[in-house]
């Protein structure tokens, strides 16, 4: 018989092992999953995770690309990990990605052709503030009138796309483009644009920053008050009160730096990479940082890693329909896997197993 | 067990080292970037369509290959890059939003032939544009709607308010207010191209204001199963949507990909590929009308199949004047055809459509 039995504390152990043992599980039913479609599942897995990395006619233009892609994950999935920590579920990152992306870009355009060199950190400043002005409808809504932000902000991204896409067609909508819809390309014009500053690396300002969070958010969670208040609340929340936390302040901070960081990366994606408001701008990133924090187990380095790892599956992914023809949404029940793994494993940290004999249980 | 772990590992060897089969003279590589899934029923689908016919038709002298769900923007620009470097010589990129994308990568691969549905940009000699006038199909199916309502109000589910969905709107009503006067048009902007439920409730609200007939320009099939629970009738949209037939669905605008993508796979294998804007309608087959069905009146499916010819013959243009802009003044004069710069930019109704076009 197997039984599990509680831990007196996490395992620190189980914790590190948890997240790799989650990668191989994946693996295997990937392939597995893969095998069923009719793919050849090593060539399949190898694809995915290793010929962005190591295969010569990919790897020089994929590596930087998984920086790119990493970015953004790595920046929101920061500021939402300081919310998990302290019991503040920030599930609409999307939406402060969005009005961060839609704000820079509304207050460099209206400057538009100066080219002044203030406009792109502007642009930032707006970004940041708009995502965190998004985030404060959640928090305002919690600490006022007891609203559960979790609903609160996931449905914020609804009202943030319909934003976008009137604002695509609309107020931001680029006029010399025949009437189609999307804004001017912003990484074409100089005063606005967030390039690669060493080429060939992928790395833009959002990477830079995204690192610099990584960094900021460790000092914070280790050395700091402020952080230690965060984990406390998560952990104890009497406890947190007796020691003199404010909940509402902590909230307010929570989904407030969360929405600014989410703000930054939209931002920085739509100066770079995605290069203009387009009706289709936000792929996702605010709903798979959730993802990436819970993979980085709430730990900045391990958000940091799991970001990487979420874009070597993203790029390996489209490598492997490429290659191989496997469909889509095959691959994205591979991502899906690893976080179903990651939480399904997660057990083995506050629990271990015991073997017992029959009769005895 | 530990036998079962060894027939595993030979059997993932052999089929690792198993290397694909690869024909003797070197086939054209072909790549194609879907916007949506292929099992999507309109859009992508089609194109998909097109690309198997493209197999067919060359055989082992065409290899293909796609990747679906592919966001525009940043990741489509990665997306084209890497199927550049795969070694594909003709990549198809299937939606308006991967005009800056395609013609960024084309930059970098001159030697790889790009072609952008429905967009306009051909900055580079390797760039080539294409597109469908679907809006002539639009004409024939407002011709059939016009007919086909008893309540005089046609329901229209528009995507995003750009050219293409105005056109179609225009097209349409002009049609169906040429057959019947006391047409109306109700017509909801979705902000989506395929969102089941959002296209689901679009109908039902459409229905619920006395449509009795429902034109979509979304690529869901949704619309139809409310449709046929209200007794309601619509067109396939994109592709023949058949399985509808013969009511709800009593016709249908259908995107023929298949001739224009053999005849460019051709000319690169000939050497004669160059860039070329091509905008195609009923004529050359890049607009398809699908079946129509018992549904609709002998004679009305007489003069909808006269329209039809007429369209393909090039005797008639859906936009011949006169026609006026939505506050009266004249856009077309008596005769007067409108030219493919206005039509490529149509931001405007034309008269007689109520309600404003959003901005």
């Amino acid at each position: 018989m197997l039984r599990l039995e509680k831990r007196p504390s996490p395992s620190r152990g189980w914790t590190i092992a948890t997240p790799v043992l989650a990668v191989v599980l994946t693996m295997i039913a990937g392939g597995l999953m893969f095998a069923a479609l009719g793919k050849n599942p090593v060539e399949a897995i190898r694809i995915i995770f290793w010929d962005p990395l190591f295969n010569m006619q990919f790897a020089s233009y994929a590596r930087p690309q998984i920086l790119v892609k990493a970015g953004p994950l790595i920046l929101i999935a920061i500021g939402l990990s300081l919310g998990f920590r302290a019991g503040v579920w920030n599930i609409g990152a999307e939406g402060q990605y969005i009005m961060g992306a839609l704000a820079g870009a509304a207050f460099g355009l209206a400057f538009y052709p100066s080219e002044s060199p203030l406009i792109f950190p502007g642009m930032i400043i707006a970004g940041a503030l708009a995502g965190w002005a998004w985030a404060m409808i959640p928090a305002i809504l919690k600490t006022r009138f007891r609203t559960n932000e979790i609903l609160v902000s996931l449905l914020l991204v609804y009202v943030a796309e319909k934003l976008l896409a009137s604002a695509a067609t609309g107020l931001l909508r680029n006029p010399e483009g025949r009437g189609f819809p999307g804004s001017r390309q912003l990484n074409r014009i100089e005063s606005m644009n967030n390039p690669e500053l060493i080429a060939n690396t992928g790395m833009h300002w959002g990477v830079v920053v995204a690192f610099i969070a990584v960094i900021m958010a460790y000092v914070l969670l280790n050395k700091h008050l402020l952080g230690y208040q965060i984990k406390l609340a998560g952990q104890a929340p009497r406890a947190a009160r007796f020691a003199g936390v404010k909940p509402n302040r902590l909230i307010m901070l929570c989904l407030g730096t969360s929405g600014a960081l989410a703000g930054l990366a939209g931002l920085f994606e739509v100066t770079g990479p995605a290069g203009q408001i387009s009706i289709d701008f936000n792929v996702g990133y605010g709903f798979t940082a959730i993802i990436v924090a819970f993979l980085g187990r709430l730990h900045p380095v391990g958000i940091l890693l799991a970001g990487l790892l979420m874009a070597l599956t993203y790029i390996g992914g489209e490598l492997a329909q490429l290659m191989l023809q496997i469909p889509a949404p095959a691959i994205q029940a591979f991502q899906g896997m690893l976080l179903f793994f990651l939480l399904a494993v997660d057990v083995l940290t506050n629990y271990r197993i015991r073997i017992k004999t029959e009769g005895v249980a | 067990m530990k036998h079962l772990t060894k027939l595993m590992a030979v059997s993932a060897l052999a089929l690792g080292f198993a290397a694909p089969a690869t024909a003797q003279d070197d086939p054209l590589q072909v790549g194609f970037v879907y916007v949506g899934s292929i099992g999507d029923l309109g859009w992508t689908h089609e194109h998909n369509e097109a690309r198997l016919a493209l197999e067919e038709e060359f055989g082992d002298g065409v290899e293909t290959t796609y990747v679906e769900n592919v966001p525009e923007g940043a990741d489509a620009e990665r997306v084209l890059t890497q199927m550049a470097l795969s070694g594909a010589d003709l990549i198809f990129t299937t939606s308006f939003g991967y005009m800056d994308p395609t013609n960024a990568v084309a930059e970098r691969f001159p030697n790889v032939m790009f072609e952008h549905a429905t967009g306009y940009r051909r900055d580079y000699p390797n760039v080539s544009t294409y597109s469908a006038r679907f809006y002539e199909g639009r004409a024939v199916m407002g011709h059939i709607a016009g007919q086909m309502t008893e309540s005089n109000i046609v329901g229209y589910i528009a995507s995003y308010p750009i050219p293409e969905v105005i056109r179609g709107i225009n097209s349409a009503y002009l049609h169906a207010r040429e057959v019947n006067p006391d047409v109306e048009f109700r017509i909801v902007w979705a902000y989506t191209w395929f969102d089941p439920a959002v296209e689901a409730d679009a109908a039902q609200a459409l229905i619920d204001q006395g449509a009795d007939v429902i034109m979509q320009h979304t690529d869901s099939t949704a619309p139809m199963t409310v449709m046929r629970e209200a007794g309601a009738i619509g067109f396939g949209q994109a592709s023949d949507m058949g399985q509808f037939a013969p009511e709800p669905r009593v016709s249908a605008i259908i995107d023929n990909w298949a001739p224009y993508y053999i005849a460019r796979a051709q000319a690169v294998m000939d050497g004669t590929w160059e860039s070329t804007d091509t905008w195609d309608g009923i004529g050359p087959g890049m607009v398809g009308i699908g079946e129509m069905t018992d549904a609709i009146p002998e004679e009305v499916r007489a003069s909808a199949q006269a329209l039809v010819d007429a369209i393909a013959s090039g005797e008639y243009h859906p936009f011949t004047g006169p026609i006026n802009y939505q506050d009266g003044s004249q856009w077309l004069a008596e005769g007067e055809v409108a030219d493919d710069g206005t039509l490529l930019g149509m931001d405007f109704y034309v008269e007689g459509i109520s309600g404003d076009v959003p901005n």
